[in-house]
């Protein structure tokens, strides 16, 4: 209890040092309250329970962890598409429950979503001009020709050229990778400050992955733009992002510069990420790779004390399993959520 | 079992499909072999005919084909001359079974996924329910699942476990062969790693021999004995995974090594401008000509497959 209350109030060191913060977090909790028919109440899945962090102008982070560990559901939240059961998300220094409906508004021209299926993410009925024209008209941009030359430039910024071969035709005639690209495009079209990318690659072929992902890194210079790139493959995020956040069921349990993070991680858990990816080599196949025992742990009813203690090698009985951790700062601007670093 | 004859040999194998803009070439003359407890990867791009060779190979073939032929030994005999029937009682399941692409969404909701192990036994190989229910306890051990989930349904399983009783599936009938299609690809970073580990473990307690279908390289390492890579329906290289993951031979090959992005080095990755040649209209001679830096005058003729050292190339570089 008192380790929690202490969490609240504590402003980590990477949080004080922001010059130009763009967007920031604290302590944000999503709950999702689940109903059983004639029970009423039976529970909460606690999807992100306290996560705080801070991003700059211009800046690419990642967020990484396993399936259902709350990415999504930070995200979502992130673009105002869920409400915020505790703590707050603000943008340029505003509170988003502050927003009015038009405040609303105004903050999602602000920020793009690429997600991560494009073919689920495009109306199949609309031809590409429309579904690239529709948050212009949205947004009031009311000249036909403006809208037509904004159109043009996105899908030349994504590399879709010559473009007029593209504005007829629809999503189901694109390739997976030029599906992604105009989803890139509906992002960018509003000249946002910041873009949410949600597992943007993980539905397409390897091939295409780095293509599209050297795009995103490529319009994240040129417009000084801020990403969030949320996946589970550590081995893309060295390349597409300055800071990494790892995530494990519902909370940040590493939070650090990428280079520092990939060459002295501190967390178990991310230990145990790093350990499972490979790299193609032929001795791969000599050896069985390490991997925690265990699944990860349903967000209803979570672990008591530190989440990952039941699969951690290294937790203390005692400690691990009664108490939950805070964030210790286990070398400058390095935060681990962990007991062995305090 | 002759150790010296290959377990699986493929020649000339070919499969196109009929569509209303002509033929669809997805496997356009395949020829490799696969020997007993070994592990082959079969690498390549979306579309290329990975999933239609498994098809192939298994016989599992849509009604629009348009040509079907080559020939496909196992163990030495010939299997293109024998009847459907007979192939069905013989050789699928019983000799060589397959995890389909995306299998662990595939199973059957209502149920249990005990029986669905069970099954093929008792389908397949005429086994008693009682004893096919035992076996299948078995196989939850050897994949790795608590044996008090036979009684559950796909629905209560995690991705992970649900793919680990796709493999129990195939393995049940105590195949020679699996062919896995993309068995990890929709999967986390550690279920990955997981369900890599329950496969050598597989096959180096059971002998069984794989064909890995994928175009994640880098977790492909993990499993492969030996590395072939299809390019517009054709093989263009197979070697040993050492040879090949160290300095691939076809610049196919060396593009794709290229893309893939590394935990460990500095490599940046890289990717391969352009797009495959459609399956419907290839180009007279080598297929990957237009993507290729090293393009010749001569690579407009189509090149045969060079052995270079035991390593099959095609590509006119290494004549
Ligand atoms: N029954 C069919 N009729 C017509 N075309 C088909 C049929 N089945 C597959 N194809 C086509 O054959 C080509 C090869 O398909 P295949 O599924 O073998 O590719 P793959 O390499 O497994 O791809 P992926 O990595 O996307 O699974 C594709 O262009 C596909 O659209
Ligand atoms: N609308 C919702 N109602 C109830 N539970 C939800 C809802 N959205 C997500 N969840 C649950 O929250 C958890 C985290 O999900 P999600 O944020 O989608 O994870 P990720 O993106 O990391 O895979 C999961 O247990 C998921 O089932
Ligand atoms: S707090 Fe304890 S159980 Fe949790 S990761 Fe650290 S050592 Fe392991
Ligand atoms: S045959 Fe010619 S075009 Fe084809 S891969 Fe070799 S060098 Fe390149
Ligand atoms: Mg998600
Ligand atoms: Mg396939």
């Amino acid at each position: 209890m008192l380790i929690e209350d202490f969490n609240k109030v504590q402003l980590s060191p990477i949080e004080e040092n922001v010059g130009q913060s763009l967007m920031s977090i604290r302590d944000l909790r999503v709950w999702f309250e689940l109903r059983r028919w004639g029970f009423g109440h039976a529970g909460n899945v606690r999807a992100v329970d306290g996560v705080s962090f801070d991003i700059r102008q211009g800046e690419a982070i990642a967020v990484v962890g396993e399936s259902g560990c709350g990415k999504s559901s930070l995200m979502k939240t992130i673009l105002g598409l869920h409400r915020p059961t505790g703590g707050d998300v603000s943008f340029e220094g505003v509170s988003l429950s502050r927003l009015d409906r038009r405040g609303l508004k105004w903050y999602r021209s602000q920020v793009g979503y690429v997600q991560q299926d494009p073919f689920a993410a495009l109306a199949p009925f609309m031809n590409i001009r429309r579904i690239l024209e529709e948050p212009l008209i949205v947004n009031g941009v009311k000249d036909r020709d403006e809208r037509t030359a904004r159109i043009r430039k996105a899908l030349e910024e994504v590399k879709l050229s010559p473009v007029e071969d593209f504005l007829p035709k629809f999503p189901h005639m694109l390739s997976g990778g030029q599906q992604q690209r105009i989803v890139i495009a509906r992002a960018m079209i509003l000249n946002p400050k910041l873009i949410v990318a949600d597992e943007p690659v993980s539905m397409l072929d390897a091939s295409v992955r780095v293509e599209i992902l050297k795009l995103l890194r490529g319009l994240q210079e040129s417009h000084n733009l801020a990403v969030i790139y949320i996946t589970h493959d550590l081995s893309t995020v060295r390349y597409f992002s300055e800071r990494i956040f790892v995530m494990y069921a519902g909370k940040l349990v590493e939070k650090a510069f990428t280079p520092d993070l990939l060459r002295e991680p501190r967390h178990p858990y991310t230990f145990a990420l790093l350990a499972a990816t490979s790299d193609p080599d032929a001795r791969n196949a000599e050896v069985y790779r390490e991997v925690p025992p265990g699944e990860p742990p349903s967000l209803v009813n979570p672990p008591k004390g530190c989440r990952f203690h039941p699969r951690c090698a290294r937790a203390m009985q005692g400690l691990c399993d009664v108490e939950a951790p805070s964030d210790f700062e286990a070398a400058p601007e390095h935060l681990v959520n962990c007991w062995l670093y305090k | 079992m002759n150790q010296q004859t290959p377990l699986l040999q493929l020649q000339e194998l070919t499969l196109h499909f009929r569509t209303s803009r002509g033929a669809m070439r997805a496997v356009d003359g395949v020829d490799f072999s696969l020997g007993h407890g070994e592990a082959v990867v079969v690498l390549g791009e979306s579309g290329c005919g990975k999933s239609s060779l498994a098809r192939a190979i298994l016989r599992l073939l849509p009604r629009n084909v348009q040509t079907y032929r080559g020939q496909v030994y196992l163990d030495g005999r010939e299997l293109m001359s024998i009847e459907d029937e007979e192939f069905r009682k013989a050789i699928r399941w019983a000799r060589i079974s397959m995890v389909p692409q995306a299998a662990m969404n595939s199973l059957n909701p209502v149920m249990k996924v005990g029986d669905q192990v069970a099954e093929p036994m008792i389908v397949h190989g005429g086994v008693a329910k009682e004893a096919a229910l035992a076996n299948a306890r078995k196989m939850f051990q050897h994949v790795g699942v608590p044996t008090d989930f036979l009684d559950r349904y796909a629905f209560e399983l995690s991705g992970g476990m649900r793919q680990r009783v796709a493999i129990a599936m195939a393995l049940v009938t105590a195949p020679d062969l699996i062919i896995l299609d993309e068995p990890t690809s929709a999967l986390d970073v550690l279920t990955q790693a997981n369900i890599m580990n329950v496969l050598k473990r597989i096959k180096k307690e059971l002998g069984v021999s794989y064909i890995l279908i994928t175009h994640d390289i880098a977790t492909s390492s993990e499993l492969a004995d030996r590395v072939a890579v299809m390019y517009a329906g054709q093989i263009v290289e197979v070697g040993d995974a050492r040879s090949f993951f160290a300095a691939p031979l076809h610049p196919y090959s060396q593009k794709l090594m290229a893309s893939v992005p590394r935990l460990r080095g500095d490599q940046e990755p890289d990717f391969i401008t352009g797009h495959p040649p459609s399956l419907l209209d290839l180009p007279k001679g080598c297929r990957f000509a237009d993507r290729c830096p090293l393009r010749m005058a001569k690579c407009a003729e189509e090149p045969p497959t060079f052995n270079k050292h035991g390593r099959l190339v095609k590509c006119w570089l290494h004549g």
